[in-house]
């Protein structure tokens, strides 16, 4: 706004940081994140015990470390949203170098934890998936390559992003963690679809990929078993997922009460994926319904404020960062009530675990410090167009 | 919209000509380019933004909306019918050769606990402990304080329990309906059924599966759907089952014996009748097995599994192969004197017989170095031939998973040198079960044709491979006939008026665990065939340490033993069987009826 006063009395160059920031920042999504954080709190209070008392642990154990992990995703994200985008992406890159060496690393000093798959590193204390790290640099990284292929005369930083989008899924895929390749390749392909991807290419693309649901169901046995099994409308009541949907129907709308519930006790991952069905079973539709709609306006709200920035690297970055988040949170509930196959992934801010609430931390604060109001040039437009047109 | 001009250099030529700089001019049009282009950019991702926001606000409407209609929904208790493999619960009957059950389905119920639903778990417990006065302290703790949803208390329970508990009034006690395998006939044919136990269980119905016998061995058979519950039909009758479980149930305590067993077949098609080892068990309440010795335990089926030196009843094997082959006839003299030498190991008689005996008398009198001199001439190629085609040397083919595993013991070929030869042909050094023994003397009296051991209801004789003409069978059921109606015959006990019982005795010593053998412990086995002119049913009955102390002196031979057993057996099995004693060869015995 220094513009319209150019000219008159000079005025102290840059105005307090903490005004400026409340004054700019998206208010309406912070409070969504900072109320998420709280319900996660609360559900923790519910699920994690009965995993606490399995592993011998104190009642709440899981509560007060994700309070402190809570507490420090928080400070990451408040500490990135008063950055300018330039600064944010600076970090982004070399967040995402270290955490893409991680990743690459992870087969030689990872750690599986028992479960199968080499997503880990054991820090004694706690441990880190560099996935979950990745995803919010990788968006970033992406978004400025693409951008940077808008100049006249730029590289061609589509091919450059798309080339590391794949080189990132192959890694995931060996782990194997299909979930987090899938939203990898699921936020390349949003910001590409927002940077202008030929309505040619969607169509084509869209075509091959029910062909190749089609092959892959006739070919894969297990992946025709999964496909089979969502499709039937019965659910094995022994499976995590019958267990989920019974706790919604027992919930009902407004819930078996407070400390009520009895699925905590027969799933194994209440307190991560299936937190949704905790919530349902003891809070009822009311407080799921709350959920939804707070993901539902941090997603809607930044990609409406997102429209209306100029700067191309920002309305992808914003973009990326707010379908992943959206997206997992949409899978996570989707797997619950069945309207998607089974997949593990966390719901961000709510499910327990370091990683995750720290990554969604990162990427909320880089999405806040990129819809912040700021100047849109519309007055040089307007004068432009003045000019234009005199 | 910005006209583009005509001529692009038109511009710069004219600004060269009037001394400005062209390459401004040229960044100008550069911007201008670049900000057009990026305002249609901008254009676009504004539409596409929208739509990506109209996506996701669809997307989680929808989830809104599905976890609306869910939480609308009744929560639905937990079936076993849903996803994974259907179970079916009704597992076939079996039933005897008349269509008489021998093993059905009871529907009934289990019993179990939701833990955390128990409002008062001390009343419970007392409870509990009045109906089901099994049950340990500690257990009833188990059931209650936990922290497990759920608990199963008895997996199945009688109606009267059901009520006792239903009184309890406690809601974390639930039933669940269930079918459980009854066998209404007891320990009636118990080794043949075996048992069952359940598989997966579920809260509303359970999975039985064959644990032993008949119901492992045709698990799959009877649980297949297919067969729209048709029962499987045994082999056995189940009246002679029971009139022989009695009989020998009463002779073996007569006869101070341990165990005992007994094995009635059909001469021609192999059809065991009955299978009787005893001491028995329930069915429904199988029992463990035991520790010690495994043939011991009441769930050991002695009649199948039991291997053991049967002894003389081998004797008409070498002596029929010695007629098949020409070697001698029913009435040439043996040499029997005694004692004997084969391979350095002697051969002697219970009593001296002599120095000769005819080749009848050598089974009737039973002697040991008449029939090892027999199968030394027949020599050890042949004798292994003739024992192979008997089926002595292989396991029986019954229908019962421990068939399987009862494989006759005897030399290797190497080993089977002139000692074995001699010992073999009077049934020590050779060891085999009382149903490979009925099979091979059904063999042997049936007209010479191989018989195989069955459990399954067979419509007519199946002709097997013939083992001895119909001649040397008719002589050896002349020579059986002897043993037991001769005056001096081993078997003398067993005569059973109009029954024309025929047969062999043997007493075998036991060997004790190192392999040598006892003074005072026998198996007394006696192997009859009646009518032995018209040869229609074998049986085998075996004693384990019998003793009959009814004289002086205790005797443990199988005349003393087996055979009075065997004849109140056949007393009472073959008018059950459906057998005419024959009148015409009795003599009227005391009552006259006269017409005047």
């Amino acid at each position: 706004m220094t513009e319209m006063v150019h000219g008159t009395v000079p005025v102290q160059t840059g105005d307090p940081v903490l005004p400026r920031w409340w004054r700019t920042i998206d208010k309406w999504t912070m409070s969504c994140v900072l109320i998420l954080f709280g319900i996660g709190l609360l559900l923790g209070f519910a699920a994690s015990p009965p995993l606490a008392s399995k592993n011998g642990l104190e009642p709440f154990h899981y509560v007060i470390r994700q309070f402190a992990f809570g507490g420090m995703a928080l400070m990451v994200m408040l500490a990135l949203s008063m950055m300018s985008p330039v600064l944010v992406r600076r970090l982004a890159v070399i967040g995402f170098a270290a955490s893409f060496a991680a990743l690459a690393l992870l087969p030689v000093f990872g750690t599986d934890f028992g479960k199968g798959a080499v997503r880990w590193y054991s820090l004694g204390f706690a441990s880190i998936q560099p996935s979950e790290f990745l995803k919010p640099g990788f968006v970033v990284v992406a978004a400025w390559f693409m951008a940077a292929s808008k100049e006249l005369g730029g590289p061609p930083g589509k091919s450059w992003s798309f080339g590391m989008a794949l080189v990132i899924v192959a890694l995931l895929a060996m782990q194997p963690d299909f979930g987090q390749a899938a939203l990898v390749l699921f936020a390349w392909g949003v910001m590409y679809f927002v940077a202008g991807a030929p309505m040619l290419l969607l169509l084509g693309l869209a075509g091959g990929a029910v062909a190749a649901g089609a092959v892959a169901y006739d070919q894969s046995e297990h992946f025709a078993r999964r496909i089979d099994g969502f499709l039937t409308p019965d659910v094995d009541p022994r499976t995590q997922l019958g267990y989920a949907t019974n706790a919604i129907r027992e919930g009902g709308f407004f819930g078996t009460g407070v400390g009520e519930g009895t699925v905590k006790w027969s799933l194994p991952d209440a307190h991560t994926d299936f937190i949704i069905a905790v919530a349902a079973e003891e809070y009822g539709l009311v407080l799921v319904l709350v959920i939804i709609a707070l993901y539902t306006t941090i997603v809607v709200r930044s990609l409406t404020r997102l429209m209306r920035e100029r700067d191309p690297f920002i309305r992808l970055a914003g973009t990326g960062l707010a379908c992943i988040v959206g997206v997992q949170a949409m899978i996570n509930m989707g797997v619950a009530v069945r309207l998607l196959p089974a997949k593990g992934m966390t719901l961000p801010f709510v499910s327990y675990g370091g990683s995750s609430v720290i990554a969604s931390g990162i990427a909320v604060g880089m999405l806040l410090a990129f819809t912040r109001t700021r100047p849109q040039g519309e007055i040089g437009d307007i004068l432009l167009r003045r000019g234009r047109q005199g | 919209m910005i006209r583009r001009p005509l001529r692009p250099l038109a511009r710069i030529l004219r600004a060269r000509a009037e001394g400005g700089n062209p390459d401004a001019i040229e960044a100008e049009n550069k911007r201008l380019r670049h900000e057009e282009m990026r305002d249609r950019d901008r254009a676009r991702a504004e539409g596409r933004l929208v739509v990506l926001g109209a996506m996701f606000f669809l997307a989680f409407a929808s989830i809104g909306g599905r976890m609306g209609v869910l939480a609308a929904s009744e929560a639905a208790e937990p079936t076993a019918s849903a996803g994974g493999n259907p179970v079916i619960a009704t597992r076939a009957d079996i039933v005897d050769r008349n269509g008489r059950i021998l093993a059905t389905n009871l529907d009934t119920h289990s019993l179990y606990v939701h833990p955390r639903e128990v409002v008062d778990a001390e009343a419970a417990k007392a409870g509990l402990a009045e109906i089901f006065p099994e049950m340990t302290p500690e257990e009833l703790d188990g059931l209650f304080d936990t922290d497990r949803a759920f608990r199963w208390v008895r997996t199945e329970i009688s109606p009267e329990q059901m009520q006792a508990v239903f009184e309890i009034g406690e809601p974390g006690l639930l039933f669940g309906p269930r079918e459980m395998r009854l066998y209404p006939n007891g320990p009636v044919a118990a080794h043949i059924l075996g048992g069952t136990k359940y598989g997966e269980q579920w809260v509303d119905m359970a999975e039985i599966e064959g644990t032993a016998g008949v119901e492992k061995h045709f698990d799959a058979y009877l649980r297949d759907p297919a067969n729209e519950g048709a029962p499987l039909m045994l082999s056995i009758d189940l009246t002679v089952q029971s009139a022989v479980e009695e009989v020998l149930a009463g002779g073996m305590m007569l006869m101070n014996a341990k165990g005992a067993s007994a094995v009635l077949m059909d001469a021609q098609t192999g059809e065991i009748l009955s299978m009787v080892s005893l001491p028995d068990f329930d069915p429904n309440n199988r029992p463990v097995a035991t520790m010690g010795d495994r043939a011991d335990s009441p769930i050991f089926n002695r009649a199948l599994q039991g291997l053991y030196e049967l002894g003389s009843v081998f004797k008409i094997f070498p002596v029929a192969q010695a007629l098949e082959l020409g070697l001698v006839g029913p009435e040439t003299m043996i040499d029997t004197q005694g004692p004997m030498r084969i391979g350095g190991f002697p051969i002697r008689d219970f009593r001296n017989y002599g120095p000769q005996l005819s080749t009848t008398d050598v089974i009737v009198k039973s002697s040991n170095i008449g029939t090892a001199r027999l199968a030394i001439q027949i020599g050890a190629e042949r004798q292994r031939e003739f024992l192979r085609n008997l089926g002595l040397l292989e396991p029986t083919p019954v229908e019962m998973v421990e068939a399987t595993t009862a494989r006759p013991q005897f030399p290797a070929d190497r080993n089977w040198g002139e000692a074995s030869i001699g010992t073999i042909s009077y049934g020590h050094g050779i060891s085999s079960s009382p149903v490979h023994l009925a099979q091979a003397y059904a063999t042997i009296v049936n007209g010479g044709t191989r018989v195989e051991a069955t459990l399954l209801r067979r419509t007519g004789p199946v002709p097997g491979e013939r083992v001895i003409s119909e001649r040397v069978s008719a002589i050896m059921r002349q020579m059986l006939r002897l043993v037991v109606s001769a005056d001096h015959g081993t078997a003398s006990f067993a005569e059973v008026p109009g029954y024309r019982v025929g047969g062999k005795t043997g007493t075998a010593d036991k060997p004790d665990a190192r392999g040598r053998y006892y003074d005072d412990k026998v198996i007394a086995t006696f192997a009859s065939v009646f009518p032995a002119d018209d040869p229609q049913y074998v049986l085998v009955v075996s004693l384990d340490e019998p003793v009959e102390t009814s004289g002086d002196l205790p005797r443990r031979t199988a005349g003393w033993t087996a055979v009075p057993v065997a004849a109140e057996i056949i007393r009472r099995a073959a008018p059950l069987l459906g057998l005419r004693p024959d009148m015409d060869s009795l003599r009227p015995t005391g009552v006259t009826l006269t017409a005047d």
